[in-house]
Order: C-alpha cells, then structure tokens, then sequence
C-alpha cells in the first residue's frame, strides 16, 4: 500500500464522517436513543408529583402479561394488519391496471383513486362517522331504501368496529400505493406484453407471467409501507371509535397513546412501547432477508 | 429562568414594601372551551375588562384548546418550572392535580367569615367536585349537568301529551313503547330514546346510578361502588332499554350524532348536555321540550365541566390577586354574561336573580331546568388516576351494552381493577 | 379504445373501474355537498337544497384555520428543507466513501424505515421537554429530519451515477461539495421529486405527534386544529366540519391534481417501482 492511497482513504474516512455526523446525530437522538431508553424506562414507575421513579425489575412486564386489554389490543392489531395489507395491496395493483389501460375516463379514475392519499385521515374520519351512522347514516340510508335492510350500528358494535375501521385505512392506503404500481408499470416495456398477447396469451396469464413478477421490487417496497402504516395509523381511531365499544377496535399505538398521555403512566408506556419495537424489530429482519435475497440493492 | 426571576422581583417587591403596592402584579390564565368559538371570545373579552378596572393588575389569558390539551399543558408547564397561576381544568381531576402535586387549596386566601360565606354561595352540587379533606381546591366556573329532551310533535304524533315528558324510569319506557315507529319492512324508523354510550359513557349512566340512589365514588376519591347492586340494577336497565323493552337503538349510540338524530326525527327523546341547549334551540326543526332525567328511587342527575384551580409556584401575591380574579368573573353580572355566551350553567344562585337572567330565562325558560335539578345533583365521578378508572368503568358499560358481558360480571370486573388502582391511595 | 372490438371482458373492467371509483370520491362528494349547504340537508340529500357560503364563514370564524394552515406550511417546509440536506450528504456518504462503521451504520439507518419516531411519542416527548422545545414548530419537525427512507432513497440513485463522472469533477478541480452540488444532485432531481412528494403528503396529514407536542394556536398544524375544533361537547356539525377541512386541504389538493401526471413520471424515473 503506497502512502498516497493511505492517506486518500484516512480523507475518505473523514470526508464520509463529517457528511453522514449531522443525519446521525438526529437519528441516535430521535430515533435509537428514546428507543433505548424506552426499555430501560420500562423498568422504572412512572414518577408522579414529588414520588421519583423507582426501579421495579419486571413488575411492568408482569402487569402487561396480566393486562387483558394489552392483549386484546395486541390480537386487533394483527388482524388490522392482515385486514389492510393485502387488501389495500391487491386494490393498489388492480387500480394501477386500470388507469394504465386505456380506459374510458382515466383522468377521473386516477384523481378519484388519489384524492384519499391528501385528505387528512383525521378530517376524513368526521365524514366516515356519518356514513357509519345508523339510521340517518349515508350506508343505511343506502341499504334501506335499496334492499329494505335494517339499520346495522358499524361503529358500535363489537362485531363490526374494527373491520370498519380496517375500510377506512385500505381507503386511505390504496390509492397511495397505486402511484408506485402504476410507475412500475409504465417502466415495463410495452414490447414485453404486446408480444404475449400476439402470442394468444389472456391478460389474466399476462399479469402473472409478465407483470405481477416484474412488479416483485414495488410489491415489497409497497408492502414495508403496508406493514408500517398497519402499527402506525391510528389517526381514524380518535375519531370514529375512540378504541371502543370496550377496546374492540383500539390498536397498540393507540393504547400507548392512552396510557402515556391520558392515563399519563409513562412507565407502563414504556413497556407498551417495548412490545412495538420488538415487533417491527422482527419485521425488519425478515424484511432485510427479504431485501438481500429478493432485490439486490446493495 | 423566568421563576428564578419573579422570585427575584417578589424579593425585591418585599424589600421595598411602598414600591410593591406600585407595582402591577403577572398572572398568567390557561383556559379550555368545548362548546365552539364564542366561549373563548367572551373569557377574553371579561379578562380585558377585569384588568382595564384594575390596573394593577395584568392577566395573560391563554386559550389551551380542549380540557385534555389544558391539562396536558398545565402538567408540561410545570414540570418545566413555569406553571401558570390559575387554569381551569375539569372538576374530575382534582385528584389526580393534587396528586401530580400541582395545585393549593384557595382557603388561605379566603379569610375568615367573608372568604366561607362566599364558598357557601356555590351550589353545593358543584362543591362536591371542588372540595376534598376539609380544603377548597376548585371554584366552579364552566359546569353543566345532563338534561333530557323531547320532541313534541313526535309525542303529539305517538298520542301523548306533548308537554308531558316522562318522569320516571318506567314512564320513560312506557312513553318510548308509544313512541317506537316502524316502518312496513319492520325497520325502527324513529326510537323512543336516545342515551349516548360513545366515548364517556360514565357520565350520562351516572344519570341512571344516581337515580337509584348510588354513589359511584367516595369522597376521598379512593375507593368505587361499581359491583354495588344499585349499579347493577341501574345498567341492567340501561341494557333492556335496548333489549328487553326495545325503546333505544342497540349498541354503542355515538355523543356527537346525537343531536343530529334527534333533529331527523330518529329518536324522541335525548339524554345529553344543557351545553347543547343552544345548538338544539337553533337547528331543531320542530317544538321540543327540556326536562330533568326522569326519576326512579329518587331525582338525580351528575355535574360536569370545569373549575378554577390555583396553582403551585404561585407567590402569596399572585395568589391573591388570582383569587380577587376568580371572585369577581363568578359574580352575578360576569357570570349571568358567560351563562348566556355558552350556556354553562351559572354555579351561584345569586346569579339568577339578577334582572339579565330573569329576563333571559323568561325567553327561554329551558335554562331554569338545568338549575332546578342541581338540587339533585351530585359530584362526577372522579377518583385518584381518575382517567385510568374511569377508562376501566367505561369498558364495563361498554361490554355490558354491547352485550358481551352480563352487567354484574362486567361490573365486578371494573370493581376488581379499580380496587387494585386506588388501594395504594387508602 | 379506437380499433379495439367490443369485449366483455373490457366493458365489465370498466364497469368495475368506474364503481370503485365513485366509492373512493364519495367522502370528498359528500363533503363537498355538506359545505355548500345548510345544515338541514347533511343528511338529507335533494336536489333542491339551497346553496350557501354560510358554512365556509363559520368555519372561519370559529377557529384560526389561516393561522394553522401556515403553522402546517412553515412544518412541512422545514422538515423538507432539513431532509434534503441532511438526507443528501448521508446518502452521498454511504454512496461514494468508504469508511470504518459504514455498514454498521448503514443498518442502523435502516432500522429507522421501521422503528420510526411516529412510535417513540413518550420518549422524544421527554427529550423536547428536556430541549425545552414543546409547542414549538421545530419540536414538531426534529424527528422526522433525518429519514431513513429519504437517506436509503438518495443513496440508491446515487449508486446509479456513473463514477466517471465525479472522477471527470474531481480532475476538474471540484470539492468533496462542489461534486455533489455539480454532478450527485441534478442527476437526482426526480428522486428528489418522489421523495418530497411522499414527505409532503406525509407530514401534511400527520397527526399524533403533533397532538401531544402542541398546545397553543400559535404551534397547532392544520390537523390538530381540525381535531379539536370537531371534538366539542355539542353535537357534530358536519356542515361547517367539512368546510374546515375543504378550506384548509384545497391547495395541497389541487396542486396534486395539476401535478400527479408529472409525479408518476418523478417515482418511474427515481427508480421507486
């Protein structure tokens, strides 16, 4: 190793320190620092008026293994995932396929299936509540005087709130992801696919064969984002159901919130917080082998 | 920083006794509005003239948003060293104030016989969320109380008197009977009544509970009757509005579209807050009537809304001056100009013998109904970590009315956790 | 559709399109409907209905939207400006140095695309305390400066400039900045352009984290004000709620609507598909 290249890669170093220092400070200070002290504040109390916060081993942990509604909230929030991922991943592809097509009023379609990504959830959620709404709601004004249905209580009943819910956010989703699918789709050559088609293949084998894998990077992309937002927005909630009737549709997200800012126990926040991290901790590792084997990014 | 230097200039103040009397006293005021924009306007414009008359004096009012945001900032503020003086806040968390270490009592500034003549001026409904162990801490100020209301041309339409509303429990369900429409497929078009469960169902069911002569909590904030069998019997009723007796939609009935059925004509009856006296008497399509909640072992009804509270940090000075604030906003003529601003319900009986109110009430005579039931009333619920049991307690009426739990279970349920919560306070 | 035949297949994709469609505008239809109307007809829905401004007034009047909607522009504005900065010389980093702790690094920049600031509300609640930062602005926009998404994002096009180039700089005379500013940025530019478009939207309706770090109108972005001014203890208004939120959302809207043909083409060209 000449001494010339030894000190290009010492400048290197110091180059690439100095431009990554200001993005990192404020990733170790927003972001891996609270989560660190999270856990360790997850062994703590919550300090209340002159009481300090003591230092109490797992008692935390043992009240969340005890804590019904913990687990309640924890059980929502899985099905919330399972109910507005693929969901609101299949809408983004099928929406994209439209407005890609030449499709009568494509214009439309498009502002129609976009609209939802720049309304505020929390705005929106007010307009929901009335469509929920039973008897004068716009859903059962709709099914009454279409099919002679009974008035159906969507927010409050137990049965129905969470799935409600779930409506609202692959609402909102959909036409987020739909942008990304339809630049996917318009970076496929359209050589690729008249060819098929000359060929006598049926859109439904062009999809599978041609499309859908060559979509594969956006789908994860898409699908991060998915699985994100399904611990992430609770905005709706506040709004249309308050977690209730008795927590049926209230998220982990939304119990922290609960506990930290209304309950004001920081300490069992903490530890509610906790559980969140390690979750999306074992999503980004199975994500990152995904990443590696899947997408070659690197 | 900024602590560090009123106290520096209270010294001062004190040191030089003549030049303090000269000097005009700080006070900072967060307050909170829940029923739209013309509340915040009229506190406002009544701080300008308090400190237009009184010059040494300077208040900065500060509009915090909702009860919750002014609490959230009150805690912030003074954890940070610079709480403001006086806020109002929610009656039902004098406990958890007092256990934050947040707040004083106003009795060291309301000497003598003058200072408890005054408190004695308050409707002592009212009091009863202001006072714990023997000291003053709250002064009511924004308090309302639940009321219902009726729709006359349904009552005419269902055969009944329309100025007759029901005054007990088994005439409400009787009424509801007659009231119940259904359309030719059999679907309830309009129901009889309408108690909302969304959100707080507490305090509306507090309604109920007090009407069969049972208090949800002592006074001391440390310990809950839930499983008490009143309770039970109460939500049990609660439950067979819906089920057995069928005059109520089933499940969760949503606070905010309340009103809003009630003008469509879907429910006849409401149970809700006089602070939606105003919106019902503006938009209400049709004649309606306000009574007290029907009676069924005695009349009762829950307060709610907020106090004055004084906060630590604050000097003897300030505090004074806090106080002669908060005396002169709650005399007649200042609070019968609130009243009629928001429709809170005025918190001293002086108030209404003024000549604007007499004459406000004789335009609207729905506004005495609030009054004449604080007689009955009684604290809103509220215990220690008050947010956290009532959260418990409201889950219970939840599932119950959802029909997940049968009432008592859910009850003992809510008892059980709520006894863990409150025992360190014993 | 010219020279194509009829197929049913077409006509029943259509058909379905222009259903889904119509359900995903209906919120904005019924908004649209409820602002411009009396409160009378929110649910009741007649052609007849008289037309008025009534809602958009009391909506004004009732709570300072002008002051939130420019809380929520000076929000969105700093958090861009200190994302593109912080963001770009990160990412030029990770791209073209190499260094002791960059993969290391690397991954712990990456662990923040999942364990995102959104969940950290009672930790970095206690650090603005600590800063004394609460109900501030800047308290609002401070976690979410540096992004993960955004430094992945940059450092993925960055990788995708041929070296000759910077090598080409570099002869000429260029800086470490000077090569970056000259060659990494302007070749980025549709990056640059997804990625705003994302943030902007994002942070545009976010909510939680502004909720509890505000407190006063002077600090409160549009969605906050949205909230507090619909959670009052009288009924919901939906009339004039709904003309809040038209008001204070229409630009952000419209400029989506004129632009979103050019933001397809920003994410085809950045690369995000």
């Amino acid at each position: 190793m000449t001494s010339h290249r030894s000190v290009r890669f010492r400048r290197d170093w110091i180059h690439g320190w100095l431009l990554l220092l200001p993005a990192m400070v404020f990733l170790f200070a927003f972001t891996h620092i609270p989560a660190i002290t999270t856990i360790i504040n997850s062994f703590y109390s919550t300090p209340r008026g002159r009481r300090e916060a003591k230092f109490l081993g797992l008692t935390n942990y043992e009240r969340l293994l005890d804590d019904a509604v913990f687990w309640k909230v924890l059980g929502n929030n899985l099905w919330f995932a399972l109910g507005t991922i693929p969901m609101s991943v299949a809408l983004a592809i099928v929406m994209a396929l439209w407005v890609n097509d030449k499709m009568a009023g494509r214009g439309f379609l498009r502002m129609a299936f976009f609209t939802p990504t720049v309304l505020p959830l929390i705005a929106v959620a007010n307009i929901w509540l009335f469509f929920y709404t039973p008897g004068f709601g716009l859903i059962d004004q709709l099914t009454s005087s279409l099919f002679g249905w009974s008035s159906v209580n969507w927010l409050g009943d137990p049965a129905t709130a969470l799935n409600a819910v779930i409506v609202v956010t692959v609402w909102k989703e959909a036409g987020f992801f739909m942008i990304f699918y339809l630049a996917a789709l318009q970076a496929i050559p359209v050589t690729l696919t008249e060819a098929a088609r000359i060929e006598g293949a049926s859109r439904w084998t062009i999809f599978w064969r041609i499309t859908f894998p060559l979509m594969m990077p956006t789908t994860l992309f898409v699908s991060i984002n998915a699985v994100i937002n399904s611990f992430r927005l609770v905005d709706h909630i506040f709004i249309l159901t308050d977690g209730g009737p008795d927590n049926a549709s209230s998220l982990l997200l939304f119990y922290i919130y609960e506990t930290a800012f209304r309950f004001w126990e920081t300490g069992y926040g903490a530890t509610l917080t906790v559980v969140l991290l390690l979750l999306l901790s074992l999503m980004a590792i199975g994500q990152f082998f995904l990443f590696d084997r899947r997408v070659h990014y690197k | 920083m900024k602590h560090t230097l009123l106290k520096a200039v209270a010294t001062t103040a004190l040191t030089f006794g003549t030049w303090a009397s000269a000097h005009a006293v700080d006070l900072q005021f967060y307050f909170p509005v829940a029923v739209g924009g013309a509340a915040a306007e009229t506190i406002q414009s009544l701080t300008d003239e308090y400190v237009a008359a009184n010059p040494d004096v300077t208040i900065d009012a500060v509009y915090t948003g909702s009860y919750q945001d002014t609490v959230a900032k009150v805690i912030t503020a003074a954890r940070g060293g610079n709480p403001p003086q006086l806020s109002v806040i929610l009656s039902v968390d004098m406990f958890t104030l007092i256990d934050e270490d947040l707040i004083m009592p106003f009795d060291d500034y309301l000497p003598g016989e003058e200072g408890k003549a005054w408190l004695d001026g308050f409707y002592p409904a009212f009091m009863e969320n202001s006072q714990t162990g023997g000291k003053t801490y709250g002064i009511p100020f924004q308090r309302s109380t639940p009321v219902l209301y009726w729709n006359k041309e349904a009552f005419k339409d269902a055969g009944l008197d329309p100025e007759t509303p029901p005054a007990t429990w088994d005439e409400m369900v009787e009424y509801g009977q007659k009231l119940v429409k259904k359309d030719a497929s059999g679907n309830v078009t309009r129901w009889g009544v309408r108690i909302p469960s969304s959100g707080f169902p507490y305090w509306l069911f507090q309604g109920l509970t007090t009407e069969n002569d049972v208090i949800l909590a002592n006074a001391d904030g440390n310990k809950t009757n839930f499983d008490d069998p009143k309770v039970v019997e109460a939500l049990q009723y609660m439950v067979d509005l819906s089920g057995k007796y069928g005059v109520m939609a089933p499940g969760i009935i949503e606070w905010g579209a309340t009103p809003k059925a009630f003008f469509e004509g879907q429910t006849a009856m409401m149970w809700t807050s006089t602070g939606n006296l105003t919106n019902v008497r503006t938009n209400a399509p049709f004649e309606f009537g306000v009574a007290m909640l029907p009676a069924n072992k005695r009349r009762g009804a829950p307060t709610g809304g907020g106090n004055f509270y004084l906060l630590k940090g604050a000097t003897d000075e300030q505090a004074q001056a806090a106080v002669d604030f908060v005396k002169w906003i709650t005399a007649p003529q200042q609070s019968a100009k609130w009243t009629m601003a928001t429709g809170y319900v005025a918190p001293r009986a002086e108030t209404w013998e003024t000549d604007t109110m007499k004459a406000y009430a004789a335009d609207f005579p729905p506004v005495l109904v609030a009054r004449d039931q604080l007689e009955h009333a009684v604290a809103e619920l509220s215990t220690y970590q008050n947010q956290r049991v009532t959260s418990i307690f409201n889950d219970a009426l939840a599932a119950a009315i959802t029909g997940q739990k049968d009432p008592e279970a859910a009850l003992k349920d809510a008892q059980s956790k709520a006894d863990a919560i409150l025992a360190e306070y014993r | 559709m010219t020279g194509r035949p009829f197929s049913l297949d077409q006509t029943l994709n259509t058909l379905a399109a222009w259903l889904l469609a119509l359900m995903w505008i209906l919120p904005l239809v019924y908004a649209v409907w409820t602002a411009i109307h009396p409160g009378a007809y929110e649910a009741r829905f007649v052609l007849t209905a008289p037309l008025t401004a009534d809602n958009f007034i009391a909506a004004w009047n009732a709570a300072p939207f002008a002051r939130y909607f420019l809380n929520t522009f000076l929000l969105v504005t700093l958090i861009l400006a200190g994302q593109f900065l912080l963001c770009t010389l990160a990412a030029y980093a990770f791209a073209r140095f190499t260094f002791p702790g960059r993969s290391i690094l690397f991954t712990l920049v990456l662990l923040q695309l999942l364990v995102m600031p959104d969940i950290l509300i009672v930790e970095n609640y206690k650090t603005m305390r600590l800063l004394d930062l609460v109900d501030t602005i800047p308290a609002i926009a401070l976690p979410y400066i540096a992004s993960g998404f955004g430094i992945f994002l940059l450092r993925q096009t960055f990788l995708t400039i041929p070296r000759e180039l910077d090598e080409a700089a570099r002869i000429e005379g260029a800086s470490v900045l000077g090569i970056l500013w000259r060659v990494y940025i302007p070749l980025a530019k549709p990056t640059y352009l997804a990625y705003g478009l994302v943030s902007v939207s994002h942070h545009w309706n976010n909510f939680l984290w502004p909720l509890i770090v505000t407190n006063s109108e002077e600090t409160r972005p549009v969605t906050v004000g949205l909230s507090i001014f619909s959670a009052i203890d009288s009924g919901i208004e939906w009339s004039v709620i709904n003309a809040a939120t038209l008001m204070t959302t229409a630009p952000l809207l419209i400029a989506f609507l004129l632009f979103q043909r050019q933001f397809v083409q920003s994410f085809m060209r950045a690369g995000i598909k």
